[in-house]
């Protein structure tokens, strides 16, 4: 990223940002309350893929984590201030 | 504070800086800013609480695996035969301590024996002789008292079977049989 990010531009990012990782970790909350329910019922046809999806979340949240991290030194403070 | 910051910044009751109260004017806030940064952190708090639920997922695969490869369980005496009464119903532990089975005798050549543990969240059943049907009381889920498939409520797999075997006069439960739908 080369130009610089107004603070609302960033906010904007940010709240989406926000909604994403929010969204997956109800995901994952969901997920594993079906993998649990199957699982104590005796069903353990699903618990490795249910870990793979799990697992993909997290990455990609970390994903989303990193890209604001990154994306952070880049908003232009001094416009506002 | 320079002008344009004076317009970035907006105290929570909306009110111009010359209308705040005196310690408000003497300590302003960006709120913008502050904004910004409880919104960051709270999205960091949420990406890291994925990696706990991540691990879990993976914790329940694992233990699955290892009970899995556990093995068959070793026969286990339930009790002698003569002391299993013809419609009779007997509560007994198998393959641990901690697994209730129920066997039942509903003739005199026909023995039965199920996992007392209802295959939807657990709770114990108990049999219905009279409707020919075990029950689970937590959510109403109805099982055959013949071979533990599910009849009726949120239950969708049968009970396990316990597979029995008389040695000598002496009845042992020799395995657990996982059915499927």
């Amino acid at each position: 990223m080369n130009r610089s990010l107004t603070r609302e531009q960033m906010t904007t990012i940010l709240q989406s940002i926000l909604c994403l990782v929010l969204f997956v970790v109800l995901l994952q909350l969901w997920l594993l309350n079906a993998t649990l329910t199957a699982w104590l019922g005796g069903d353990d046809s699903n618990l490795w893929s249910a870990a793979v999806a799990s697992i993909v979340c997290c990455v990609a949240n970390v994903g989303l984590l990193r890209y604001l991290k990154k994306s952070e030194p880049q908003m232009n403070t001094d416009e506002h201030r | 504070m320079n002008e344009s910051a004076k317009k970035s910044t907006v105290a929570p009751n909306g009110l111009p800086m010359v209308d705040q109260p005196a310690w408000r004017q003497a300590f302003p806030i960006d709120w913008p800013q502050d904004h910004f940064v409880a919104r960051r952190d709270f999205t960091k708090f949420l990406a890291l609480t994925s990696l706990p639920f991540a691990l879990v997922q993976v914790g329940i695969g694992l233990l699955n695996w290892f009970h899995r490869h556990r093995g068959q369980p070793t026969a286990k005496a339930i009790a002698p035969l003569a002391d299993i009464p013809v419609g009779g119903v007997l509560a007994f532990a198998y393959p641990e301590a901690h697994d209730p089975c129920l066997l039942l005798r509903p003739n005199e050549n026909t023995l039965l024996a199920f996992s007392q543990k209802c295959t939807h969240l657990g709770c114990a059943v108990t049999p219905e002789l009279e409707r020919n049907c075990f029950l689970c009381p937590c959510h109403k889920g109805y099982f055959a008292l013949d071979s533990g498939r599910p009849l009726s409520g949120p239950p969708r797999r049968p009970l396990p079977r316990i597979t029995l075997e008389t040695r000598d006069g002496v009845l042992f439960a020799t395995g657990v049989e996982v059915q499927h739908t």
